[in-house]
């Protein structure tokens, strides 16, 4: 675990002091919305950083368009800025906060999170094997899967929703209306963020040439997972509701919905490792450069574990493969508060807060 | 790396800024091959148009992000207005008939344009924002003439200009330090000014020159225009002088850009270092003025003067890069400052004395105006009294300089026998031609794309 990582206030103060420039100058206020926001104030206490630093996106478009990068004695690098100060606040809204430290940073820890997951898997696959079971219950009674993932799932989310009430507090958040709602999930859903503005496309992967493969990439990745996760939604409520226990054809709901999520999330997350290879880190933070890297896997590897056990049923390959999907899922969510996939609630959280300070 | 004295070279296009960048793409476009030569570093390219942020353009009816129309008439009105008459009538006006077609080739060639700048409203009908300003320009230019082909040389310091016959056949340059001979058949010149050449601005100003801070590139030093002008090319523009704004005493010595500009000073009264005011503060809104307190500065002792506000006026105005000195009595500013605390208290005194009830009125002249004070202050005059006092220093801050090669319209330099067979010029170097005094926001960029356009279609169609 890397011990150089600065201090909170070191990275703030330093982002304090790019923004108080970036607000004298002003000429980059199309590309995002953290330029507007910029504008709006004259002073910056660290709830506005920490604000602004969950806005940015990292296009990037600020610092290539910037007459005051090094060598420039004014040395702006605002999206490495803002990312530092990003990621020391996501460390000091987690809880347990050292967890935060060590994945958000930290590839191997999140292998080896994801190789102990799949052990417990084929661990649990030998010895809670049921007697009888239909597809995959065959190897893992639907009772055991319940009593592994509905844990794993409702813990990350309440240690998120305490770092959100973190956020929110720090960021000095107010009454949240629809119309706010509205304005944050919209931009979201369309990556607004990432879109250059008037530019065609952020500067990710081709320095200063405009590209959309970054936000292309991220759609595929967003919306794959979300496909997925409405997949097993689905599976939930057909077993529940409808007394339909899996497994599922071809043309189900599930299926419909888990294939071409499973194809997107695998297909985007290997272009957003693929781009960050290319990308420069010292537009980022390069402190956590590997972990993010990590999780980029981690998140491809539920989707294509899911796709081969899908692809192996009937053969003998379906035992290991549930192991590996599986722990590869639960290694997903139990991180899921301490890794990268934080930034999506937090990223959401400024885009509700930007829209109530737009007003 | 290729050694560029080994081709003859159709086009080469000296400096890198817009106009040169311009140029070399429309040669390019004709399948000329087109070398650029730009003095600085890669990170440093662009000349000045890296801090620029807008064009002044011509349009009939709403374009692109531009509102409204601003026809040819009150362009050219608003130009007159700026130069006193100090322009060529016929260059002036061709210039502004090609502004509005310009625009959109800017787009084709990758330039993104935003709406006006928080701040800027009063310019969204009149000028034309890049998005994210100058540099990002310069970097689709730059993009743009790669795609085309065209070669790019960085640190490549143009010394000389060999003119044979009236005619351009080559060029000494310093190429990472080695002089080379680069031989070509038609040459644009877009490498600027002076401005960043201190020695040659003391030679037109005097030594106080030397405390000037200039607000662009430092590699603007005018070798190229001293050696066309030394072989007897055709100038235009006052030699000795150039634009200078006030602008944060603190700044960089080069390149502080946008930044560095103060806005406080209407809201103000502003002393030199004796603790003296020395001119009307409010005699305009600052747009109007802040040209002018560049020269005021200019003549003060030791070039600096200190404007000085209270807690009243501290957000009337964008904020600045550099924080302002801060204390809670007129003794304690004027110990920041470094000046005498007993005059500034007296300087102050007899202002606020001067000053008279009234409205204050900060976006608009108020009139509120000081009585039997000299010298006066005549809109937004209002005691300074209430704690913390803020403090600026201020210095002249050097934009460009007037100097430059006079061309014709179809932007041709001529030289002691008339108009040289095969060199052109664009930019900065030749917009004296036009902008004989004054400025007019964003004009620079306009005569630059405008000039420069032409200039790489004139050499393109001279060497087909």
């Amino acid at each position: 675990m890397s011990l150089d990582i600065p201090q909170t206030q070191d990275a703030t103060s330093e982002a304090r002091r790019q923004i108080e420039i970036c607000n004298a100058c002003r000429y980059c206020e199309g590309y995002c919305s953290v330029f507007p926001a910029i504008t709006r104030e004259r002073a910056f206490g660290d709830g506005d950083i920490t604000q602004l630093a969950n806005l940015c996106h990292n296009c990037r478009g600020c610092y290539y368009a910037c007459q005051y990068t090094e060598p420039h004695e004014f040395a702006l690098n605002l999206p490495a800025a803002l990312a530092e100060v990003r990621v020391e606040s996501w460390a000091r809204f987690a809880w347990p906060g050292r967890f935060a430290r060590v994945f958000q940073q930290n590839g191997v820890a999140l292998a080896l999170a994801l190789a102990l997951s799949i052990a417990a898997l084929f661990w649990a696959l030998t010895a809670l094997r049921p007697e009888s079971g239909q597809g995959f219950y065959a190897f893992l009674s639907h009772a055991a899967m319940v009593a592994i993932f509905v844990p794993a799932f409702v813990f990350p989310f309440a240690v998120i929703a305490i770092g959100l009430k973190r956020y929110w507090r720090e960021a000095g958040g107010t009454a949240i209306t629809m119309a706010h709602l509205k304005s944050a999930f919209g931009d979201a859903a369309r990556m607004k963020n990432l879109s250059g503005g008037a530019a065609d496309g952020c500067n990710f992967e081709k320095t200063d040439r405009y590209s959309h493969a970054r936000r292309h990439a991220h759609h595929a990745v967003m919306y794959g997972f979300l496909l997925c996760l409405a997949s097993t939604s689905s599976g939930t409520v057909l077993h529940y509701v409808f007394d339909m226990p899996a497994p599922y054809g071809l043309f189900s709901l599930p299926k419909l919905l888990g294939i071409p999520g499973g194809f997107l999330l695998t297909i985007g997350a290997a272009s957003l490792a693929w781009l960050k290879i290319k990308a420069d880190p010292s537009l980022g933070a390069p402190s956590v450069w590997g972990g993010e890297m990590a999780f980029v896997f981690l998140l491809g590897a539920t989707g294509a574990t899911g796709l081969a056990l899908y692809g192996a049923t009937g053969t003998a390959l379906v035992s290991p493969l549930l192991a590996l999907h599986l722990g590869t899922v639960l290694a997903f969510f139990l991180t899921t508060p301490y890794s990268k996939m934080v930034h999506g609630f937090y990223r959401l959280a400024a885009l509700v807060r930007d829209a109530q300070l737009r007003g | 790396m290729r050694d560029l004295s080994k081709t003859i070279w159709d086009v080469i296009v000296v400096g890198g800024g817009n106009a040169g960048l311009c140029a070399a793409i429309e040669a390019a476009e004709t399948g000329a091959r087109v070398l650029i030569l730009d003095s600085a570093p890669k990170a440093y390219r662009g000349g000045n148009s890296r801090h620029t942020r807008n064009f002044r353009c011509m349009h009939r009816g709403p374009l692109s992000v531009l509102t409204g129309a601003y026809e040819k008439d009150e362009y050219f009105d608003d130009l007159i207005r700026v130069t006193k008459g100090k322009t060529d009538e016929t260059l002036a006006r061709m210039t502004i008939a090609a502004s509005e077609e310009c625009l959109p080739w800017m787009e084709a060639h990758g330039v993104a344009f935003q709406k006006s700048l928080s701040g800027t409203l009063s310019l969204s009908r009149t000028n034309a924002f890049f998005l994210g300003g100058g540099k990002a320009l310069v970097n689709a230019y730059y993009n743009t003439a790669e795609d085309l082909g065209v070669t790019t040389r960085y640190e490549a310091e143009v010394t000389h200009i060999v003119v044979e016959d009236g005619a351009f056949t080559g060029l000494d340059a310093l190429i990472d330090g080695t002089p080379s001979r680069i031989e070509g058949r038609a040459v644009v010149i877009a490498s600027g000014g002076f401005q960043a050449d201190l020695d040659w601005l003391a030679d037109a100003w005097g030594s106080s020159a030397r405390n000037f801070l200039i607000r662009g590139t430092p590699y603007n030093r005018g070798v190229v225009l001293r050696d066309m002008l030394n072989q007897g090319a055709e100038s235009v523009g006052d030699p000795t002088q150039c634009h200078a704004v006030a602008i944060d005493g603190r700044s960089p010595k080069f390149d502080g850009g946008i930044v560095t500009r103060l806005d406080c000073v209407p809201f103000s009264i502003v002393v030199n270092k004796d603790g003296d005011r020395f001119y009307d503060e409010g005699e305009d809104v600052w747009p109007k003025r802040y040209a002018i307190w560049g020269r005021l500065v200019a003549g003060q002792p030791e070039q600096v003067a200190f404007s000085v506000i209270d807690a009243k006026s501290i957000d009337k105005f964008m904020p600045s890069v550099y924080p302002p000195e801060t204390a809670n009595t007129i003794d304690g500013l004027a110990q920041k400052l470094g000046i005498s605390g007993t005059k500034l208290r007296e300087t102050v005194d007899a202002f606020n004395a001067a000053c008279r009830p009234g409205n204050f009125m900060p976006t608009e002249l108020d009139g509120l105006a000081t009585d039997g004070l000299t010298p006066p202050k005549t809109n937004w005059a209002r005691p300074i009294t209430d704690p913390p006092f803020y403090g600026y220093s201020l210095r002249p801050g050097v934009t460009f300089t007037y100097l430059g090669l006079k061309v014709d319209e179809t932007a041709r330099v001529s030289g002691p026998g008339g108009p040289l067979a095969n060199v052109w010029a664009a930019g900065e170097i030749m917009a004296g031609s036009i902008l004989g005094e004054g400025y007019l926001a964003g004009f620079g960029m306009t005569i630059g794309t405008v000039f420069g356009r032409i200039a790489g279609q004139e050499a393109a169609a001279h060497v087909a």
